[in-house]
């Protein structure tokens, strides 16, 4: 039997999967409610994933909403973005905005990208020894376990290679100053 | 003879393995310098510095040979739409105000767009299927690169761009594919729904927004984040991209094997009307080109090479046309009989 939209009675057309802090959340929409959140229907005009449209979608679906609170929306120190020019224009304004909005972006970023939100690749060969690798090496572990028990073979070993690429934790050669706005 | 002493070279050969289907190949690379706003919130000031900072860094791979730079603010606006149509720099590049330089390898082949909508976007084509060689140099490039620069990176989210959907590895590998007989048996659909599954993108020829203008689609990755360049180079070159030419030459198959005649009428009666027509819009001319290259392919057509097609699949694009013929600004307004001229002399 067709699966029903999370909010009606319609068939689901959209179905992702979200994950956030290693938890696995699954949506199912119908082609109404979908691009209410957001989502980009093909053939209805985008091509790819709207970003800016996520994003409203996010901050109008969010609780905790910053509209309900008085106090000022979170501006980036750095390069003066805020949450409003994040959602008008799709983009980011600079490198520290990531650390900056990463409670907002960090959904965002699993829908665009199919769910992943580790970087899996190629870093600079100059960053290398400075990258946090044990935070890193948390995270992935952590999507390394919600892989395996999501029966995510591939995705898994592709986890695994990474973090075998990683070296031990003695290895590791910390520069505690290294990009403290994203650890946080 | 077909080009001014000054204009990048374009290949046209698609003469590799899938280059039936396969036109051209792309890789571009997105990538930002740590210290600086991104694009869209940098001032003026910071904008030329970047750019100066990019022209002083010694680039290997496609640029080791020579560059050219060319500056976007100061440039003519033929070399623009010439740039564009080559896919060598996007429109929002060719029109915008702001300081910004492309660098164009000396075979043309090899563009690095600085300040479009990442500090660096840098891009690379070859004519047929080349994804392989291409990302092995643009490899290159980006470690050359990363030697003089300094990349705003990120542990968990890799290289930063402005946009997250180009978060990660911020690489995008694309083909531009002639599907002429999946349309005919009205089974683009099919692809295009397939495509959405796999995260991909299918495009007309100039990207975003561009219609299929004859019958060419430009298939890319979405994703960037969470999957290495070899694996999504192994997947997409090695698995995805084989499958969509299979599925297009099996209904060429179907096509011939039902109606040769009417197949081979279809092809010639377009080589017909490119070498006889006085007059030929764009969309004329992408059309009757993409059913000879059709035709040539299923071996109807016999005395016009491939190649001679795909170079014509440029050079009726208007800015290409101007620059060839050297159109007066008058004729550009309308310049179907330019285009048909032109066309007309490549084919006799």
């Amino acid at each position: 039997m067709a699966r029903r939209c999370d909010h009606c009675d319609q068939p689901a057309t959209v179905h992702e999967t979200l994950i956030k802090d290693g938890v696995a959340q699954e949506i199912h929409l119908c082609a109404e409610h979908a691009r209410a959140h957001g989502f980009v229907i093909p053939g209805s005009g985008g091509a790819t994933v709207n970003i800016s449209q996520l994003l409203n979608a996010a901050h109008a679906a969010n609780p905790t909403s910053r509209r309900a609170a008085p106090r000022p929306a979170k501006t980036c120190a750095s390069c003066g973005m805020t949450v409003t020019n994040l959602q008008a224009t799709g983009l980011l304004g600079c490198p520290e905005c990531y650390g900056v909005f990463e409670e907002l972006l960090s959904g965002l970023i699993a829908r665009a990208q199919g769910g992943a939100s580790v970087h899996v690749g190629r870093h600079p060969e100059k960053a290398a020894s400075s990258i946090d690798r044990a935070a890193l090496r948390n995270r992935l572990a952590k999507e390394l376990r919600d892989a395996v028990s999501r029966e995510e073979y591939e995705r898994a070993a592709r986890l695994r290679d990474r973090l075998s690429s990683l070296g031990t934790p003695e290895a590791d050669d910390l520069d505690p100053n290294f990009d403290a706005s994203s650890q946080s | 003879m077909m080009h001014h002493a000054d204009d990048p070279t374009v290949p046209y050969d698609s003469d590799t393995p899938l280059g039936d289907v396969v036109l051209s190949s792309r890789v571009r690379l997105a990538r930002n310098l740590s210290g600086y706003p991104f694009v869209n919130r940098a001032s003026p000031d910071q904008l030329l510095e970047i750019v100066h900072r990019v022209q002083t860094t010694p680039m290997g791979g496609a640029f080791a040979s020579g560059t050219r730079w060319i500056n976007l603010q100061s440039s003519d606006e033929t070399d623009r739409k010439l740039l564009f149509e080559r896919n060598l720099i996007s429109k929002h590049f060719s029109e915008g105000t702001h300081p910004r330089c492309v660098a164009l390898s000396t075979d043309g082949c090899a563009s690095i767009m600085v300040n479009e909508e990442d500090h660096l976007r840098a891009q690379m084509f070859a004519g047929g299927f080349r994804l392989h060689s291409l990302v092995a140099a643009m490899t290159q490039l980006d470690r050359s690169l990363e030697q003089s620069l300094d990349y705003a990176f990120h542990p968990r989210f890799g290289y930063l761009t402005a946009c997250p959907t180009n978060l990660g590895t911020g690489i995008r590998i694309s083909v531009m594919l002639h599907l002429p007989a999946l349309r005919i048996l009205d089974e683009l659909e099919k692809m295009r729904r397939s495509a959405k599954e796999l995260k991909l993108a299918v495009r007309g020829i100039h990207g975003e927004g561009s219609d299929a203008l004859g019958e060419l689609f430009q298939i890319s990755n979405q994703v960037t984040l969470g999957r290495s360049e070899d694996d999504l180079l192994e997947e997409f070159a090695g698995v995805i991209v084989p499958q969509i030419v299979e599925y297009e030459r099996q209904a060429r198959l179907r096509i011939i094997e039902t109606d040769t005649a009417a197949a081979s009428d279809r092809a010639h009666r377009a080589v017909g009307i490119l070498r006889s027509a006085r007059l030929l819009s764009l969309e004329e001319a992408f059309k009757y080109l993409s059913r000879v290259r059709l035709g040539i392919a299923l071996g109807v057509v016999e005395k016009i090479p491939l190649s001679t097609v795909n170079r014509l699949l440029f050079e009726v694009q208007p800015a290409h046309l101007a620059r060839i013929l050297t159109l007066s600004p008058t004729a550009r307004g309308d310049d179907r009989a330019a285009r048909a001229t032109h066309v007309r002399s490549t084919l006799e």
